[in-house]
């Protein structure tokens, strides 16, 4: 029962950090349509910031562990507007697959700079925040700072976004977007501006859930983006494309699944379970948990 | 009055004849080639079979697979399977003529391109009712389970791969599957139940509203691109006398959609040209290795930007 408990816990800390990555992935995609596979990228880029930031701050420290943070969510929200600037905005009314390619070709070309600027080696990600951890009492539960740390900021950040994309104008104009791009210019939205503030909205995310991330799993390399951004695209999916709420559970759901079978003798299987659980709902309820299913019209 | 077809048409069996011929030639020569060239031309040979194969999927048909690596993955498998299981037993102990190797041979094609048309019929059935993005990410997570499940089993060597295929595979070989690849595609899209394929990559709502049942359209264009894409995974096993589970991940499957795309999606030439250039230019960028994967991952997106159609692409896509 115990070992349920860690293992739940773990699962729901992971899937925490899916949750934030995949929900750069569904704000773009209901604005733009198109998968972001860059996305994974500036993940990495974020967790490589805060071990630059990490480098010139205490370890240990609140203070410290933040402004890495903020630092890493500033650097990745200028570098997603810039990457929606250079090589997305001329593309904009190119078929999707164009898109689609344009993308692998900045994921390809972040992932090789990576590779370039900071070596391909892994480095030991440092400790920013403080490290406690707790024994509850009577059920032998190990609860570490870290993963309270990733659930607290992954509820904090959701609520935000939730708080900026309902409430705000700049939220009114991204929902007016994902649901007719040319009448939300025509009532005067500007397409540019809005679709660019998307990009820094999810790059942020994106670079909280690559600290976040590297302060659970410390080793960090310029590859390391790309399976955690695949299964996030697998939780965005499953969640229903589009939906806020949705890429949250199903970053849950994915992976508090990962952990368990992670924990049992399927372990080698682990990569394959994203993707047999995306086969499985795409081919039930092909618009995901919570997205709506949208009829195409001639 | 419609206007006569000017240009000199040929029966398309003859030219498949005639290409076959040539490759024969070509690779009775073969000794007297510099072993270096000779091996990059096997590996843009092998290329150029995936991505007219997936030309079929991804440009005829208009259906984006982003799996095409694990089909590759599968023959692979399949093909080294029959000739280390299969060959000791029926060729002896000696390893047989040429002739009985090369037999040999062709049954292990055969094997490997079977097995991945029958990998793509499972793949293809429950995932080809979905449309464009979602189809990628769908056919992008079946190559990933093909991968991880290979990885899995033991008797396949597990995340060790294979080692030790003969090394059969030579320029005939290559140039062979190549000719018969373009073969088959260009007849089949040029039939009339080719024009099938067409109209699903042009309009599927209206494809289907004329009757045309667009399911079974794609699910045969993947198929048959699986068969090719698996018969060139046999070819590529027994070239490199070594698979593993890994070559045959998700960069792979992107590197034959970039050729797809670079030569322009449904046409043939196009993308045969597209193939060569992408397996030559890392070898000629090889003196300033440290930036050609910069190099290459810049041109990708320069060439989307400034050459959305593919770099040799000059009619109507979608035509042959």
């Amino acid at each position: 029962m115990s070992e349920f408990l860690q293992q739940l816990l773990n699962g729901i800390s992971l899937g925490a950090i899916f949750a934030l990555i995949a929900l750069g992935y569904t704000m773009v995609y209901g604005v733009l349509r198109f998968i972001n596979f860059a996305h994974c990228d500036v993940f990495m880029v974020g967790a490589y910031v805060g071990y630059f930031v990490g480098q010139h701050v205490p370890e240990h420290t609140w203070w410290g562990g933040l402004t890495a943070l903020a630092v890493a969510m500033l650097v990745c929200a200028v570098l997603g507007v810039l990457i929606e600037r250079f090589a997305y905005r001329p593309l904009r009314s190119a078929p999707t697959l164009n898109v689609l390619i344009a993308a692998i070709g900045v994921s390809l070309l972040l992932e090789n700079l990576g590779q370039h600027f900071f070596s391909a080696t892994p480095r030991p990600f440092p400790e920013l925040f403080p490290v406690y951890s707790w024994e509850i009492p009577h059920t032998g539960l190990l609860l570490y700072s870290n993963q309270v740390l990733v659930i607290v900021f992954t509820v904090f950040l959701l609520f935000a976004l939730r708080f900026i994309v309902m409430r705000t104008r700049i939220g009114i104009a991204m929902r007016a977007l994902s649901l007719n791009r040319q009448a939300a210019a025509l009532v005067g939205i500007n397409n540019d501006l809005v679709i660019a503030a998307t990009f820094a909205l999810g790059s942020a995310l994106a670079a909280a859930g690559g600290i976040l991330y590297a302060v659970n799993y410390p080793s960090i390399d310029p590859l390391m983006g790309v399976m955690p951004g695949l299964k996030a695209f697998v939780a965005a999916v499953v969640g229903g494309i589009g939906s806020i709420p949705g890429a949250a559970l199903g970053g849950l759901l994915l992976g508090v699944v990962e952990t368990f079978v992670n924990g049992s003798e399927w372990s080698t299987y682990k990569d394959a379970i994203a993707f047999g659980l995306l086969i499985l709902i795409l081919i039930f309820r092909p618009a995901g948990l919570l997205g709506r299913n949208v009829r195409e019209k001639v | 009055m419609a206007a006569p077809d000017r240009r000199i048409s040929l029966h398309p069996a003859l030219v498949l004849a005639g290409a076959l011929l040539a490759a024969g030639l070509v690779s009775h020569f073969s000794d007297h080639y510099n072993p270096y060239y000779l091996d990059v031309a096997l590996g843009a040979g092998i290329n150029v079979i995936l991505a007219v194969s997936l030309n079929l999927v991804n440009g005829y048909t208009g259906q984006f697979s982003l799996g095409h690596a694990g089909f590759m993955a599968t023959g692979a498998y399949a093909a080294a399977a029959v000739t280390m299981l299969l060959g000791p037993s029926l060729l002896g102990a000696d390893g047989g003529t040429p002739w009985q190797q090369n037999l040999l041979f062709l049954g292990a094609l055969a094997a490997g391109g079977l097995a991945a048309a029958v990998a793509g019929l499972l793949v293809g059935l429950p995932s080809l009712r979905l449309r464009g993005d979602y189809l990628a990410i769908v056919t992008l997570g079946f190559g990933e389970i093909i991968r991880v499940i290979l990885q899995n089993v033991d008797a396949l060597g597990g995340a060790m791969g294979l080692n030790g295929i003969p090394a059969y595979t030579d320029l005939f070989w290559v140039l062979a599957v190549g000719a018969l690849t373009v073969f088959v595609v260009q007849c089949l899209v040029r039939s009339t139940y080719g024009r099938g394929f067409l109209a699903t990559h042009d309009d599927e709502i209206a494809a289907e509203a004329i009757g045309l049942r667009t399911t079974r359209y794609k699910i045969v264009a993947f198929v048959v691109g699986a068969f090719f894409a698996g018969v060139a995974g046999g070819l590529f096993g027994h070239l490199k006398q070594t698979i593993s589970p890994s070559g045959f991940d998700f960069t792979k499957s992107i590197e034959i959609v970039v050729m797809v795309i670079l030569g322009g999606m449904g046409n043939t030439l196009g993308v045969i040209l597209a193939a060569i250039l992408l397996t030559v230019l890392p070898e000629v960028l090889r003196p300033v290795a440290e930036y050609r994967m910069i190099a290459y991952s810049l041109l990708l997106v320069i060439l989307m930007l400034v050459r959305p159609q593919g770099l040799f692409q000059f009619r109507r896509p979608g035509r042959p």
